[in-house]
């Protein structure tokens, strides 16, 4: 029977407690991930890499999926960053706390909590039909750009907040101005949280499946211009999988969207090391 | 003398919170005055009025008149030109986060000086003047962090002179300074006196003795003396001066 007024057993008790927790958790990202490589890793080749579509995805590669996705990310990514920074810039530095700030927050958090496939049907009206943009690489930035807004916004607000007082009062006791403020002695400082924000609208733009699938298409050519239909590495899998149309290549696709998250993650956050590192 | 501020009929309130009433004074060119006075005494509140740093507040209502050199603070000058002018050296050292050379020509730059012999020059002046330039110069663009307390106080007030301002405001300076940094400070001070108007508010009874030419006295709210500091030690009017300034309280 386990005596509660024994501090150093139940210490003992509770750190294995917590150590197994952390385990099982890691243990669940590893099966996840051995069992995605087993399957697809044997698929993923050079020429599955770089050749195009062929049979509706039974043969061939996964070529125009992979350059459909990378511009669909980087397009959404750079509509969503200015927009999303410039409003908690708005947000922290030019208005108090008030009851319209509060509003604000409180719509961009509804924002997030929004399903991504009503995104999607919100895009496939709005964009596709509406302003007859049609299935395009287009329609599906702007839609991913809205669905990822509120997560730039608030983990830049968190950057912004987090930057200390002190450093605004000093560019201001110094004689600059608001805008001088915010640019030299503000951002620099808050740029690695505001990253972090981005990198995981990257993370979430190039998983997301629903809504894209409503209003980017599924073409199965090259992207040739923002106005093209594409068929994004998730959709393709979603496609493959569902339709039953190769099972190894929809696993060939998941390894690499999933090692491209992965190498994104790692890769952004070497960078914010580094440049945290150099300015502290 | 040289009156570089005159000040009449200063009330400072927070909401409804009075932090300093009906103040009146004259502050000349080249003097050290040093303000000194318990907590929440109105001394910080009097001080940053003077550059308008109290306009970040925003609940703070300040009536009155504050002229520096005829002009008023709050009407004739911008608020980026007095700041210019009057710069001011908070109670903890606040280096930004990059290099001591960045830090320097923060605020030239902002003022629009580009040229790159030009700040080298400032740079050099600037920490020659806050007795830090022989510690630093062989590392100006390593991290301003790195450094001590009392480096990081003397490089806030280098970069205070970069701006080459015409008074400098001390917000307790040395609060959290040990003695040896506070003595370079007050070293610093001394020296500065030559070309800037100095005010500096301290806790510190013992420091205002020793480096002001004049001290004024606040308590609950109100100027109660100003006066050589010979006399403010000596032989003040106030038998309230007297008590704080011998340690009866305070």
């Amino acid at each position: 029977m386990l005596k509660l007024h024994q501090p150093l057993l139940v210490d003992k008790a509770v750190k294995v407690l917590f150590w197994a927790l952390t385990f099982f958790t890691l243990i669940i990202l590893f099966f996840i991930l051995g069992f995605l490589l087993k399957k697809g890793l044997p698929v993923v080749s050079w020429e599955f890499l770089t050749q195009p579509i062929r049979d509706m995805g039974k043969s061939g590669g996964i070529f125009p999926s992979i350059i459909g996705t990378i511009y669909l990310t980087l397009l959404g990514v750079v509509l969503a960053t200015p927009l999303g920074v410039g409003t908690a810039i708005y947000l922290v530095e030019y208005t108090r706390e008030s009851r319209m700030t509060r509003a604000i927050r409180f719509g961009a958090d509804c924002l997030a909590g929004i399903p991504s496939i009503i995104f999607g049907m919100f895009g496939f009206v709005f964009f596709v039909i509406t302003l007859k943009m049609g299935w395009s690489l287009i329609s599906g930035a702007l839609t991913i750009a809205f669905m990822v807004l509120p997560t730039i916004i608030r983990t830049a607000e968190e950057a912004l907040k987090s930057v200390p007082q002190g450093y605004r009062e000093v560019s201001f006791s110094l004689g600059s101005g608001k805008w001088q403020t915010v640019l030299h002695a503000v951002l620099p400082r808050a740029l690695p949280g505001i990253l972090t924000g981005v990198v995981l609208s990257i993370g979430r733009c190039v998983g997301e499946t629903a809504a894209v699938i409503f209003t980017a298409g599924s073409a199965l050519g090259l992207p040739l211009s923002i106005f093209d239909s594409t068929r994004t590495l998730s959709v393709h899998f979603y496609i493959l999988a569902r339709e039953g149309i190769s099972m190894e290549n929809a696993y060939g696709t998941a390894v690499v969207l999933v090692l491209s998250i992965l190498l994104i993650n790692i890769f952004a956050y070497t960078l914010m090391n580094r440049y945290i590192s150099k300015n502290s | 003398m040289n009156k570089k501020f005159t000040i009449r009929d200063l009330n400072i309130r927070y909401d409804h919170q009075v932090a300093l009433s009906d103040c009146n004074m004259d502050v000349f060119a080249n003097e050290i005055l040093g303000v000194i006075g318990p907590s929440n005494s109105g001394k910080t509140s009097f001080l940053r009025t003077l550059n308008r740093m109290i306009d970040l507040n925003n609940q703070a209502v300040v009536e009155g008149e504050v002229l520096m050199d005829g002009k008023d603070v709050f009407i004739d000058l911008s608020v980026e030109d007095l700041r210019k002018r009057v710069g001011m050296v908070f109670a903890s050292p606040i280096c930004l986060p990059m290099s001591i050379y960045e830090n320097i020509v923060y605020g030239p730059r902002r003022h629009g000086r580009r040229k790159k012999d030009e700040l080298d020059s400032l740079v050099e002046e600037s920490l020659k003047a806050s007795f830090l330039w022989d510690e630093v110069k062989n590392r100006l663009h390593t991290s301003a962090l790195r450094l001590s307390g009392g480096q990081q106080q003397r490089l806030c007030i280098a970069r205070s002179l970069a701006n080459d301002p015409e008074v400098i405001l001390f917000d307790e300076p040395c609060s959290g300074l040990d003695p040896i940094s506070t003595a370079k400070v007050e070293e610093a001070l001394v020296e500065l006196k030559q070309k800037y108007t100095i005010i500096f508010v301290t806790n510190n009874v013992k420091q205002a003795a020793r480096i002001s030419d004049r001290v004024a006295f606040f308590l609950m709210s109100q100027l109660i003396e100003l006066d050589q500091t010979q006399t403010i030690f000596t032989s003040p009017n106030d038998k309230r001066t007297e008590d704080y300034v011998s340690g009866r309280f305070g």
